[in-house]
């Protein structure tokens, strides 16, 4: 059994958090298989990034510095990535579930002629051969799946592996020699529109309060956002809600949005949807607040109340500041 | 200008699925099938097209004669003509992408259309690794797509985490297609009647000469653990307290 190769994410010099999940991952697999977990990291001025990456426990971190690599583009990192799992020997390659780990990884498993495997959330090694689990049919259902031949690619949900931690012993960090040429990709970086927020992440918070179409306008939508920020949590939403413009996309929690699993998940105006259960139903304990008692939600609410969220939100707040006094 | 749009049959997204009693598959009685939302999203976008840029609008399909059903939907919203790849097997992302690199090499499209995943195996791979097959531009999870005047290039914007990002592509490309790229229309009458007579052609996959070996094997299909039914609370008060004592995450 070869070694694992985690293609690990950052932008502008910082190391993106979700990608310790796959380190995770990876670490577990080399331990049940005998082989190693490196790291590949690619960009411009990445220096910083490296060095955190080489206290996560990987017997390697590879770095692609290069001004060619400043701009993410899709065939000009598979390029390299395919490079580097050669190079070191990768009988797994993987990433975490991100837009970048969705739109990167299968380039680089038609690069490799490796079979794929996305969104995985745990794995078992049985006589040789790698079972992974993966939600399908919007997560009503998991799979349990093998991949034929070597190597593979696996891309894993971030919040089914956690961080691994960065305080390490570090280790070696190689640089990787670079040649690419960004405008043979055809593909040219336009611009970024950031949804900037000074809340939480989505995906890494430990509380959420989500909120649905019953909230009628993005003005009510503040609601969510008063109640969030009292409990330091993030904001999340809808389909329904980012479709009538409420909020942007950005805070869509569902199958085809972002997959969260806070310890406290507060779902608000949300009928409960099976797509967007997919999003949130491994959160550790869920609330929700909705006028009709027959909405779906309440099946996987720990804690439920029916009734108007324009009452009970704010009742719910004046509780909350009591209860922290 | 031509565009291809990949269409597959997936069962309905708001049907309760039931794992079968040996664990292989989902119970199919009585289940309906239906085009995949973001394959009916790649369609809409591609009529756009047609009605903007009178580019031809092919579908393409994979699998077995009851994926013809869902060609005719296709071509009843408006579509030009089908392909329907005939197999029996069950195709992975990599046999679909490898058969839709020889429908590719036949028809020569400007732009390949497809949805940016399938709701019943949720892979999202298909789209990107054509495009590597074919060494062309992609752009996943596209919310907008302009094209330019002279139709070479078009500028993409793509959902992606923390925001918009908008990338310049050069065609031919692969665009997959997000939630928000539009709001598809529904099959009219007559387009529902035109349908019938437009051209549908089908192909033994035997005769595009591809490996379709799939490397995914599936093993076992399980229900995930249920969450344990919560209780209704009819208080603010009593929730909080709950919360806090019981649930300790206040």
């Amino acid at each position: 059994m070869g070694n694992i190769l985690v293609i690990a994410e950052q932008s502008k010099g910082s190391l993106k958090k979700a990608s310790l999940s796959a380190v995770t991952f990876a670490k577990s697999l080399a331990g049940k298989t005998g082989g190693e977990c490196h790291i590949l990291v690619m960009g411009s001025g990445i220096d910083a990034v490296a060095k955190e990456l080489a206290g996560c426990g990987a017997k390697k971190v590879w770095a692609a510095d290069n001004p060619g690599l400043n701009d993410y583009l899709a065939p000009v990192y598979a390029q390299v990535a395919a490079q580097v799992a050669k190079d070191c020997g990768a009988t797994v390659v993987t990433a975490t579930v991100t837009a970048m780990g969705k739109d990167l990884l299968p380039r680089v498993a038609a690069k490799l002629v490796a079979g794929m495997l996305s969104d995985i959330i745990d794995f078992s090694v049985e006589g040789g051969n790698i079972v992974f689990k993966k939600p399908v049919y919007a997560g009503s259902i998991n799979a349990l799946m093998t991949l034929e031949g070597d190597p593979k690619v696996v891309s894993v949900r971030g919040t089914a592996f956690e961080a691994a931690k960065k305080d390490g012993a570090p280790a070696e960090i190689a640089q990787v020699s670079v040649s690419v040429d960004p405008s043979q990709s055809r593909m040219k970086f336009v611009g970024f529109e950031e949804y900037k927020s000074v809340r939480p992440e989505l995906t890494e918070a430990s509380v959420v309060v989500s909120g649905g179409r019953g909230l009628k306008s993005a003005e009510n939508f503040k609601i969510i956002e008063g109640l969030a920020d009292l409990l330091g949590g993030a904001v999340g939403a809808t389909r329904a809600a980012v479709d009538s413009g409420f909020c942007p996309n950005d805070l869509q929690v569902g199958q085809t949005g972002k997959v969260v699993a806070p310890s406290l998940y507060i779902a608000i105006a949300i009928s409960g949807a099976i797509q967007h259960l997919a999003g949130m139903k491994d959160s550790k304990v869920i609330v929700a607040i909705n006028k009709d008692p027959e909405a779906p939600i309440f099946q996987v609410a720990d804690y439920g109340i029916v009734g108007d969220l324009f009452k009970a939100v704010p009742e719910l707040m004046e509780e909350i500041k009591k209860a922290k006094a | 200008m031509k565009v291809l749009v990949t269409v597959k049959r997936v069962p309905d997204p708001e049907a309760k699925l039931k794992v079968d009693p040996e664990g292989k598959g989902i119970v199919t009685q009585g289940l309906k099938f239906v085009v995949n939302p973001f394959d009916e999203i790649a369609i809409e976008e591609g009529l756009k097209m047609k009605e903007k840029h009178k580019a031809e609008v092919v579908l393409v399909s994979i699998g077995k004669k009851e994926s013809t059903e869902q060609l005719r939907t296709g071509l009843a919203m408006g579509a030009d003509r089908a392909i329907l790849v005939l197999t029996d097997d069950g195709a992975d992302s990599e046999v679909v992408a490898r058969i839709l690199t020889k429908v590719y090499e036949t028809e020569k499209p400007d732009i390949v259309l497809m949805g940016k995943q399938a709701v019943d195996d949720d892979m999202n791979q298909a789209g990107q690794l054509l495009a590597e097959y074919l060494g062309i531009p992609q752009a996943t999870f596209a919310s907008k797509v302009e094209l330019a005047a002279d139709l070479k290039s078009a500028k993409v914007t793509r959902e992606v985490d923390g925001g918009l990002e908008t990338v310049e592509i050069q065609l031919p490309a692969v665009i997959t297609a997000d939630l928000r790229l539009n709001t598809p229309r529904y099959a009219s009458l007559p387009g529902i009647m035109k349908a019938k007579t437009k051209p549908l052609k089908e192909i033994p996959v035997a005769e595009l000469g591809v490996q379709v070996k799939p490397k995914v094997k599936m093993l076992k299909l399980e229900e995930p653990p249920k969450r344990k039914g919560g209780i209704k609370v009819e208080t603010v008060q009593e929730l909080v307290l709950k919360l806090k004592n019981e649930a300790k995450v206040l």
